[in-house]
């Protein structure tokens, strides 16, 4: 067998495969608080409560309705998008114009709700998913064995991003958005309807996070908290590409998925640790992040 | 001329009326003081024990959070520290008399708090409260793996000790009395700091950072200190609780904790000094409720919704929003 620095090739490649698709995870979720951190100035700490609730939406339509994969896959984000847009409409609206913490407070508060409330409902060990009859298998590469779903994940996830990124940097709504934030008066002196804008962002954001959690609901467990803990680590993704950065949330947090997947193979013990670690050096290096414009 | 109010006049009726409001205040103190010594014998004593660290803990969050205007979301990390060094300590090593404990886990919250400032306070509003959270869960990925703190099951039977070898803490009123006292030392420092220049700079920085810096202070400087004061003090209360509880566990490393101390903060009334002390009172007081009744289950989304409630409806707190209402209506 080929080894690579002591290790077999076929475990490191593997382990790298799932950095990659923790990392296309890491990549949707951030590249959703940035767009809504970015456009609204909102830091929404209710994202991982979001993507939690893609997942758990998917797994409850198929077992009441029997709602498949692919419906799901749209549904789903939906959905929890409107829920979004509710939220922005009842709870956010009244906080604008306050000093940004505030929201961070206010969508912790949200997320605690909304996972304390399904934890009574579904408990916290996990609901079953089954995956889609097509993606069942996979493909033997030769020196690694790939899973047919995981690079489905792979590539969709990035397909979504890259779109993100399009729509947003370079197309006339997202010079909307963008000059809505700027200075939201003139907009409007413009006749955009701004705060339609903003509830349209708020919820689009939201999207992105349901839609890595349907994603998600096949090979992940998935459970009412299972958003808390990843929150914390796309915290962390985003402070080291930059929180201004569109494009950098997407590298940085495929890169950071890939690293922690390199650390699982050398170093298990400090796999879940390392993304905070490499943060610490960023910020000592590069205080605006990897990719950030100087505050 | 014959000017009827000259400046004299006015200087003493201010100093007057200054006065009757230190009057005022001291009543008021007094009377608190005198609950807080009579309490123990109403009350649980271990009960009314993890309501005065909680208050400590508030106490310094607030000196950063309300009177800095910094949002630490990881003051949880000096909880921890603060309750497993003591803990470790007091376990390991028999000859250690309990203060001896306290002050190096005291000391090792500092010495945290000083790499987390250092390392954080060049960021801003909302970045500087999602650097120290990730500082923070780095701590707590440390402590699952550490083997001294017991990982998940945490620490168990430390032992409570003798103060100074002589006054015995396994008797729960003796211990009260200990916390209380350290309790009341650390509330009058944190008054002494907000009201002494050092404090007006804070409040500065916290109103107008750019202002601030163009009147010549390093405000870096001012916000570091603020951050390492606040950290010690949140250290000392997670030392006094190790020792009251004789446990330290994951749960204080937590970021839920973090969470925790800033709902006790805004509930209370931030940048009030009596604020974070209701605030905790308040915050454990309903966990405990609830966990007696049939909602105990519900304690995360309640405690969300009182959050949410908080953020929108009457940001300033309980105290805060007391205030105003004195102000309009008696003032």
């Amino acid at each position: 067998m080929t080894m690579i620095f002591g290790v077999p090739l076929a475990v490191l490649s593997g382990q790298l495969l799932i950095g990659v698709i923790n990392g296309a995870f890491y990549a949707l979720l951030s590249l959703g608080l940035a767009v809504i951190f970015g456009l609204l100035k909102i830091i929404n700490f209710a994202h991982g409560a979001m993507y939690m609730l893609g997942a758990l939406v998917t797994v409850v339509l198929f077992d009441l309705m029997g709602v498949n994969y692919w419906v799901a896959l749209f549904v789903a984000p939906l959905l929890v998008g409107a829920f979004g847009i509710l939220i922005e409409y009842f709870l956010l609206r009244r906080i604008a114009g306050q000093d940004h913490i505030y929201s961070l407070l206010l969508t912790f508060g949200v997320a605690l709700i909304i996972q304390g409330v399904l934890t009574n409902i579904y408990g916290v060990s996990g609901l079953r998913y089954s995956m889609p009859d097509l993606f069942k298998g996979g493909m033997n590469l030769g020196f690694m064995f790939l899973p047919y779903y995981r690079a489905w994940v792979i590539v969709v996830a990035l397909l979504v991003c890259f779109g993100t990124w399009f729509v947003i940097e370079k197309t006339k709504l997202g010079a909307y958005l963008r000059a809505g934030t700027e200075d939201s008066q003139l907009m409007q002196g413009f006749g955009i309807n701004v705060p339609l804008l903003v509830s349209l962002t708020y919820g689009f954001g939201v999207m992105l996070a349901a839609f890595a959690g349907v994603l998600a609901a096949p090979i992940y467990s998935v459970t009412p908290v299972m958003g808390s803990n990843t929150l914390i680590v796309v915290f962390a993704v985003v402070v080291i590409g930059g929180m201004g950065s569109i494009g950098g949330a997407i590298i940085t947090g495929i890169l950071m998925g890939v690293i922690e997947g390199l650390t699982k193979t050398f170093y298990p013990p400090a796999s879940s640790a390392v993304i905070f670690l490499v943060m610490v050096v960023v910020l000592m290096f590069r205080p605006n992040g990897l990719f950030g414009k100087e505050a | 001329m014959n000017n009827s109010v000259n400046s004299t006049d006015i200087h003493k009726a201010i100093v007057a009326e200054q006065k009757a409001q230190d009057r005022k205040k001291m009543m008021v103190n007094g009377v608190l003081l005198l609950l807080l010594l009579a309490a123990p014998f109403v009350l649980y004593p271990v009960f009314l024990m993890k309501i005065l660290c909680f208050a400590l803990f508030a106490v310094a969050f607030n000196l950063l959070f309300g009177f800095t205007g910094l949002l630490s979301f990881g003051h949880a990390a000096f909880l921890a520290t603060g309750g497993y060094t003591t803990g470790y300590l007091l376990s390991n090593y028999s000859g250690l008399t309990t203060e001896l404990g306290i002050i190096a886990g005291t000391l090792a919250a500092t010495v945290m708090g000083t790499a987390f400032a250092l390392l954080s306070i060049r960021r801003q509003g909302i970045y500087f409260a999602m650097v120290t959270l990730a500082l923070a869960q780095l701590v707590f990925f440390f402590y699952v793996q550490s083997d001294f703190t017991g990982g998940e099951d945490g620490m168990h039977g430390i032992p409570r000790g003798k103060l100074l070898g002589v006054l015995d803490l396994e008797d729960n009123m003796n211990m009260y009395y200990v916390v209380l006292a350290v309790f009341i030392g650390c509330y009058l420092l944190v008054q002494r700091i907000v009201s002494s220049p050092f404090g007006q700079v804070l409040k500065a920085i916290k109103q107008n950072e750019p202002r601030a810096v163009s009147l010549g202070y390093n405000v870096d400087r001012y916000k570091i200190l603020a951050f390492v004061i606040s950290a010690a003090l949140a250290g000392l209360a997670g030392s006094m609780k190790s020792v009251v509880f004789q446990l330290a566990s994951l749960n204080d490393a937590h970021w839920h904790m973090s969470g925790e101390v800033i709902l006790m903060t805004l509930v209370g009334g931030m940048g009030t000094l009596l604020g974070p002390v209701v605030g905790a009172t308040f915050v454990v007081n309903v966990e405990y409720q609830l966990a007696q009744g049939p909602l105990r289950d519900w304690v995360d989304p309640i405690l969300g919704g009182i959050f949410v409630l908080t953020v929108l409806a009457f940001r300033s707190g309980i105290v805060g929003e007391i205030q105003k209402f004195m102000k309009k209506n008696l003032g």
